[in-house]
């Protein structure tokens, strides 16, 4: 099982979280931190495994982290969950963000943050993995906006002009997350 | 109306939006927590207003909220507003922003279940799964029983997306619902094959889930798990297999035993090294005997050791200490890899290389791994680590009883400098190895002493950091032994000076109470001295140092301190007085500390055994009256002492009841255990008997010469901590000279054994120490007695060890949520329930499981054929199993299932096996196919199966030859009662089988034969059908439709008609007209079946007949229902009207010879290579004949019409393959049409 999935970006501050198991919002903004604070010291050429911290889990709890340019993405698993198949997860959902928002960047999980819960809940569900071709991922996301759209049709117009002209002046948009190989795998 | 929509928005336009919430927290970074104040105070405003966009837009922006630490359950009402909403927009943000902030204790949850079912039901997929997405993180034990039906059903779904969504939800239900486990299991055991691979992922993923905390339930889905290890290709299901293995595998050895050959196979082949690791760990798990499979997990994980990818090293490092446990030899094969891995760079790897290093050790090389510990530790930044370290050494050292250690002083010395390991949480650690070696170690005492009389002198140092656990407690451990071995001290006078100082009252206070003892047993032994020096001024001179400092000691806060410091002070007073007497009192002094203490094992005081006699539960004295108030607040005053409560939990002994058998038994054990232990000493002759035995004089104490070349006394260099000599690598070097001269030794004698490896016994043993085992009670052993491993209490999983292999009961199914039906038939039912509760009664647990198989299933058809007796009478329903409640028989299960041919059949064949047979069986298949598997039963003849049956007896008997030859007897046994069993129970059709069984009973195994025949078939629904005759009732035919559901929703009101021909008309409902069709009196739920049966009348039976129909039937959902429509051709064939009866030879000739049967046919037939008794088979089987007569290759047969036609064929095989059949009748067109259709059936 999956307990929780935390982004945030190198300075802690939190682009996504998702936690299987309840914890309130204090608890959950707590291990934020911790697990901030254990991931942000390691190097970049170390493995990418830690033992759990104090606050998740125990002993049978695992962090696997990965770090994309300015965001870790980190997931908190237990004991029956293979690390290098949670890597490999943590892979096609940065691969399947990238996708989903051509040459994802942290700004992109900034504003859309709804949009990356939507792509998450094709990949996870419950702590369990639910989904990992990203072909039929990204044909599921895209009907599910084009649906979204359709519902929108005639009335949703003024406010994607409106948005559309309050977006004209974002700041431009950082490097692109790069995405390495991940040869374990497949 | 568009327009006020396009209005509506453009007032909404300027609205803040999500985006715009998260610019402007950007822009207001310095007053963030103002602003968002403010906009938290908008969207309250936002949530007032009716319009649902607006609502969903403010609850888009509380769930980003709420990912920075802000509470939003105030909100929750309104989440579930948007959630109701019909947008599927609006409906996705809802459910985010639930599945967000909702949890168990959420009490609108409460109101959502009808919207969620509802939302569950929707036809749009992407509803349906949104809503199953929201549901798995906010499950609640309400809405897991309200809903687990519902999700039930949509695990049959024809949408893969929703059914793998489905699948996985349902082990949250069981989380919060165990009772669900049960009834939906055989459904959840079914997804396992779905043809859908994310369906089956998800599968495979719940149940090993499932098994994980609960393993031993699971055992008897091995095969299944087993055929799909090795058919599958998916890598995720592949690694859940293979770890749901390595869980079930410590269970049933033959398992792995199995499973060997398929994971060596895969870790040869595999590229993904995650596959490859998984297949490892389960190697490790499950089959630790087989050597050769681990030499070659131990060589791949040294390939991923080695591998550049520090990942890989890591989970490397990781398996390795767990193959460690069982092979050490394997794993210190490479010892090198693993000491070149602490020094990597990563921490993580570092503290992984570091859980090896316990099975690394051996008298050879301990001094040299620890001296590379105490390098890492010097360089370690974090604390963490080097706490790890320090308590590593300290493990690595001390274990198996100080196996290792060849020489205590360097040990001694390395916990001495272990002290000075700046902000270390491990001081206890030390102070507890020092204390133990210095008093289980003899010979080293003088050495441990001296280097406690150091560390005392030095103690400033050490007491700086008054930090709980910190390193001062060592000071506990050196003041302990200081005092207790004190007649071992160079210089007490200087060490009692040390302990009196200033600083040692900033000491914790139970360090300080062993302080002060401490002081009077030193002061005890100068005095001693003293007296025998005679020197009187050196006696008044240290008696009026304790009298003067002995007073900081009565002002401690601790009590403890405070009593014994008091006690002492007393005490000294009253020791000076007589010294100022002129009386000696040194010897008297002495007395209060005089003896020896002695180890005793830990467990020795549970081990004590009750004298007889001694009943610990009965009062000594009466037991206090309880009038006694005013005692009650006098206790306040005093702390509660842990320790004194411990003492008393401690005298409740274990009661050993041992018999004098047990007893003596043991101490003759314990004798011989102590006499081959050479950490035991060796008793004495006269020893015998006497409680003390292991106290030996120290000069009895073997102790081998020392090297000279340690001395004895190392100063300790306070100064220089940083001093790169260290005080152990003396020993250290000094034992790897000591190698060298004796490998020069060697060498200069040549010697044979030159070639051979320094082996354990070669390490030069400087110090040879005995160790005293502790003291135990007479007759009592030491052993471990760990209670068993079990879950928590809380843990969810405890109320999911359920069994699964026993049959469903029949009041076992999810609560369905329906309207009260008052059934037509309520007065059966109590009759039916009183008597099953009557049963239940008398039933015996062992008897129960068998007997509920049979009575569920009959209950179930009785229940609903209750129901649907409402109907007309002329349709004859039957409730056949629904196969969600069927058993999947598993491979190589033998079991029978009957076949639903008949509608008033009992059920007649029990299942014989219980599963764990089944299992049993494909454990022990040693080289027999894996898939040595039943066809699951379709509706057909009994034959079919009855065949299939033979087909696996014949397979087992070549397969288990002699051995089973018995039990094989007694299943054709059976088998044969059974068919009889079957023959009888047939009142329909019981003639035209006879024929065939008898036919059955010997020769090679028949190909299945059903006959049953498809009648139609689309996306919803398949219908096969059957035609029954009764030989008193000519006109009439039955056709029997078994109407199997393939869509997921409800069918209902479903009618068959058929277009009526001049000869063949169909019974339907009084008043009816030839175009009204006759209503199938049953619904059909999601992936059933149910058989209904339909009555025509039939002129004349000669001609076959082709009749053409439709079939209606209504698809319900929540909303809406559809209206579908199926046409079919029923094909009545003459042999539909005849019946096998039974005929005698004379008879039979007579008939021939009667010249009654006038007309005469004759057809030819190829047998396709298939035996005569094939061909034979078929013909009587399709053509309901019965055998008269066989003779070698040629048979007659018989049968009769419904109105009386008697039709005679000998059937006669030519050579070749041709078989040839000649028949007589008295009608000629009959009897041409059933000879041409037997043409076609049976060739």
């Amino acid at each position: 099982m999956i307990k929780a999935i935390v982004v945030f970006n190198n300075h802690g501050k939190p682009r996504l979280i998702k936690f299987f198991q309840h914890y309130n919002e204090d608890m959950q903004q707590q291990i934020v931190r911790e697990t901030f604070h254990l991931v942000s010291k390691r190097d970049e050429n170390v493995c990418n495994f830690l033992e759990g911290g104090s606050l998740i889990g125990g002993s049978d709890y695992k962090i696997i982290y990965r770090h994309y340019a300015t965001l870790y993405f980190v997931f908190c698993v237990d004991s029956s969950e293979s690390e290098l198949g949670i890597l490999d997860l943590i892979q096609v959902f940065v691969e399947t963000l990238d996708k989903a928002f051509e040459n994802v960047c942290e700004l992109d999980l900034i504003f859309h943050v709804d949009k990356v819960h939507y792509i998450l809940q094709e990949l996870v569900m419950g702590g369990m993995v639910l989904e990992t071709n990203m072909t039929e991922i990204v044909t599921r996301i895209e009907e599910q906006s084009k649906l979204e759209k359709s519902e929108a049709g005639l009335a949703g117009a003024p406010a994607r002009v409106v948005s559309a002209a309050k977006n004209l002046d974002l700041p431009k948009l950082p490097s692109n997350i790069q995405l390495p190989n991940l040869p374990s795998f497949r | 109306m568009a327009l006020k929509k396009v209005k509506g928005s453009l007032e909404r336009v300027f609205d803040k939006n999500l985006h715009d919430l998260v610019r402007g927290i950007r822009n207001h970074k310095d007053d963030e927590a103002k602003f968002i104040a403010q906009c938290i105070d908008e969207i309250k405003q936002e949530l007032r207003q009716d319009n649902i966009a607006v609502k969903a837009n403010a609850v888009a922006k509380l769930t980003y909220l709420q990912m920075l630490g802000y509470d939003i359950s105030w909100a929750a009402f309104n989440v579930i507003e948007v959630m109701s909403s019909n947008k599927f927009t609006f409906k996705r943000i809802g459910y985010l922003a639930a599945s967000q902030s909702f949890h168990e204790e959420t009490e609108v949850l409460m109101l959502t279940t009808n919207m969620i079912r509802k939302d569950l039901s929707s036809q749009n997929q992407y509803d349906a799964a949104i809503a199953l997405n929201g549901l798995s993180c906010f499950m609640t034990p309400d809405l897991a029983r309200d809903l687990a039906n519902d999700v039930m059903t949509l695990m049959t779904s024809t949408r893969p997306y929703i059914r793998k969504r489905a699948v996985l939800i349902m082990y949250k239900i069981f989380l919060k619902f165990p009772e669900a486990l049960r009834p939906a299991f055989p459904r959840l055991k079914e997804k396992l094959e779905d043809p859908d691979p994310g369906v089956q992922s998800a599968a495979v993923n719940v149940i090993c889930e499932l098994a994980r905390k609960n393993p031993k339930n699971y055992l008897s889905l091995a095969p299944v798990f087993f055929k799909l290890m090795t058919s599958s290709t998916n890598n995720w299901v592949l690694i859940k297999i293979i770890k749901l293995f390595g869980a079930l595998t410590p269970l049933e050895p033959r398992l792995g035993k199995k499973l060997i050959e398929p994971l060596t196979n895969l870790i040869h082949s595999t590229s993904a090294m995650s596959l490859l690791y998984e297949c490892i760990n389960t190697v490790i798990a499950g089959m630790p005997n087989h050597n050769a499979s681990i030499q070659l997990c131990v060589q791949k994980l040294r390939i991923l050791i080695e591998d550049s990818d520090q990942n890989l090293k890591y989970l490397g490092l990781l398996a390795m200490s767990k193959i460690l446990k069982t092979h050490p030899k394997s794993v210190q094969a490479h010892k090198d890899l693993i000491l070149q891995c602490l020094d990597d760079k990563d921490e993580s790897i570092r503290l992984r290389a570091l859980d090896l290093l316990y099975g690394m050790v051996s008298k050879k090389n301990l001094m040299e791994i620890v001296r590379k510990l105490m390098v890492h530790m010097d360089k370690a930044e974090g604390s963490m680590y080097r706490d790890e370290l320090l308590s590593k050494i300290v493990q690595i050292c001390s274990q198996n009883n100080y196996q290792y250690i060849t020489n205590f002083e360097w040990y001694v010395s390395v916990l001495v400098e272990l002290t000075r390991v700046e902000g270390t949480r491990h001081g206890s650690v030390i102070a507890s190895q020092m204390l133990d070696v210095a008093i289980r170690v003899k010979a080293i005492r003088a050495f441990a002493v001296e280097q406690m009389a150091q560390l005392l002198e030095n103690s400033h140092t050490v007491a700086s950091s008054a930090q709980r656990n910190g390193i001062c407690e060592v000071l506990y451990a050196a003041a302990w032994i200081a005092g207790e071995f004190s007649e071992h001290l160079r210089d007490p006078r200087g060490t009692l000076d040390d302990m009196l100082r200033q600083k040692v009252t900033s000491l914790p206070g139970h360090i300080q109470a062993v302080f002060v003892q401490n002081i009077m047993k030193l002061y005890a032994a100068i005095l001693v001295k003293y007296e025998e020096d005679e020197d009187n001024d050196g006696i008044r001179e240290v008696s009026d140092l304790l009298v003067e400092k002995l007073p900081m000691f009565v002002q401690s806060g601790d009590l403890e301190v405070q009593e014994r410091a008091c006690c002492i002070l007393q005490l000294m007073k009253y020791v000076k007085k007589l010294q100022d007497k002129d009386v000696s009192c040194a010897d008297e002094v002495a007395a209060l500390f005089a003896g020896e203490l002695n180890p005793v094992a830990p467990k020795a005081q549970r081990k004590v055994a009750v004298p007889e006699g001694l009943d610990l539960d009965k009062w000594i004295n009466d037991p206090p009256s309880d009038s006694s108030d005013d005692e009650g607040p006098a206790n306040s005053l005093f702390i509660p002492d842990d320790s004194r409560m411990m003492n008393e939990s401690m005298t409740r002994p274990v009661v050993e009841e041992l018999s004098d058998d047990e007893l003596e038994r043991r101490r003759e054990a314990r004798r011989a255990e102590t006499q081959n232990n050479p950490h035991y000493l060796k008793l004495g002759a006269s020893a015998k008997g006497s409680k003390y035995q292991e106290v030996v004089n120290v000069e009895d104490i073997p102790v081998a010469n020392i090297d000279l070349s340690v001395p004895l006394y190392v100063p300790v260099t306070e100064n220089s901590p940083q001093s790169t000599k260290r005080l152990s690598d003396k020993y250290l070097e000094a034992e790897r000279q000591a190698r060298k001269r004796d490998k020069k030794r060697r060498h200069g004698k040549k010697s044979k054994r030159r070639h051979k490896s320094e082996s354990e016994e070669d390490v030069p043993v400087v110090h040879k120490v005995d160790i005293m085992g502790g003291e135990m009670p007479e007759g009592a052993t030491e052993s471990g007695d760990e209670g068993n491993l079990e879950l928590d209490d809380n843990d969810p999983h405890k109320l999911l060890d359920i069994d699964l292999d026993r049959p469903l009961d029949a009041d076992e199914k999810l609560p369905v949520r329906t309207h009260r039906i008052v059934s037509p038939s309520a007065e059966d039912r109590p009759v039916e329930e009183k008597k099953k509760h009557h049963r239940k009664d008398k039933e015996k647990e062992k008897k129960r499981k068998e007997k509920e198989k049979k009575k569920s299933k009959k209950e179930k058809k009785r229940n609903k054929s209750g129901d649907d007796s409402a109907h007309p009478s002329l349709l004859i329903a039957t409730e056949l199993m629904s196969p969600g409640h069927e058993a999947i028989p598993s491979p190589g299960e033998e079991e029978e299932v009957a076949p639903p041919s008949a509608p008033v059949k009992k059920d007649t064949t029990p299942k014989k096996e219980e599963p764990k047979d089944d299992l049993d069986f494909w454990l022990s298949g040693q080289d027999a196919p894996v898939a040595v598997e039943v066809t699951a039963p379709e509706p057909g003849a009994a034959a079919d199966v009855d065949s299939d049956a033979e087909d696996t007896s014949r397979h087992k008997k070549k397969k288990e030859k002699k051995a089973k030859k018995e039990k094989k007897e007694k299943k054709e046994k059976k088998e044969k009662k059974k068919k009889s069993k079957v023959a009888n129970d047939e009142d329909v059709d019981s003639g035209r089988r006879d024929g065939f069984e008898e036919l059955n009973s010997d020769g090679p195994p028949l190909p299945p034969m059903s006959s049953y025949r498809l009648l139609a078939e689309d996306s919803n629904i398949k219908m096969t059908y059957e035609t029954r005759v009764q030989s008193q009732q000519g006109q009439q035919l039955i056709v029997s439709v078994i109407f199997t559901s393939l869509a997921e929703q409800h069918l209902k009101s479903l009618e068959f008609n058929v277009m009526d021909s001049l000869n063949t008309k169909m019974d339907r409902l009084p008043g009816a007209t030839t175009h009204d069709g006759v209503p199938v009196p049953f619904q059909l739920p999601p992936n059933s079946f149910n058989e209904g049966q339909f009555a025509f009348q039939v002129q004349s039976i000669n001609v076959a007949q082709k009749l053409r129909g439709t079939l209606t039937y209504t698809i319900k959902t929540e909303e809406s229902s559809t209206s579908e429509k199926l046409d079919f051709k029923l094909y009545l064939p003459c042999t539909a009207f005849l019946i096998a009866t039974p005929c005698s030879s004379d008879a039979f000739a007579r008939l021939l010879q009667g010249g009654e049967l006038s007309s005469k046919y004759s057809i030819k037939l190829s047998s396709g290579g298939a035996p005569f008794s094939h061909v034979l088979a078929k013909v009587c089987f399709y053509g309901h004949f019965a055998i008269v007569e066989q003779i070698d290759q040629s048979a007659s047969l018989y049968s009769c019409s419904t109105q009386g036609h008697h039709i005679c064929l000998l059937v006669k095989a030519n050579g070749g393959g041709d078989v040839s059949i000649d028949g007589k009748c008295a009608d000629g067109s009959l009897l041409s049409n059933v000879m041409e259709e037997i043409k076609v059936t049976a060739s």
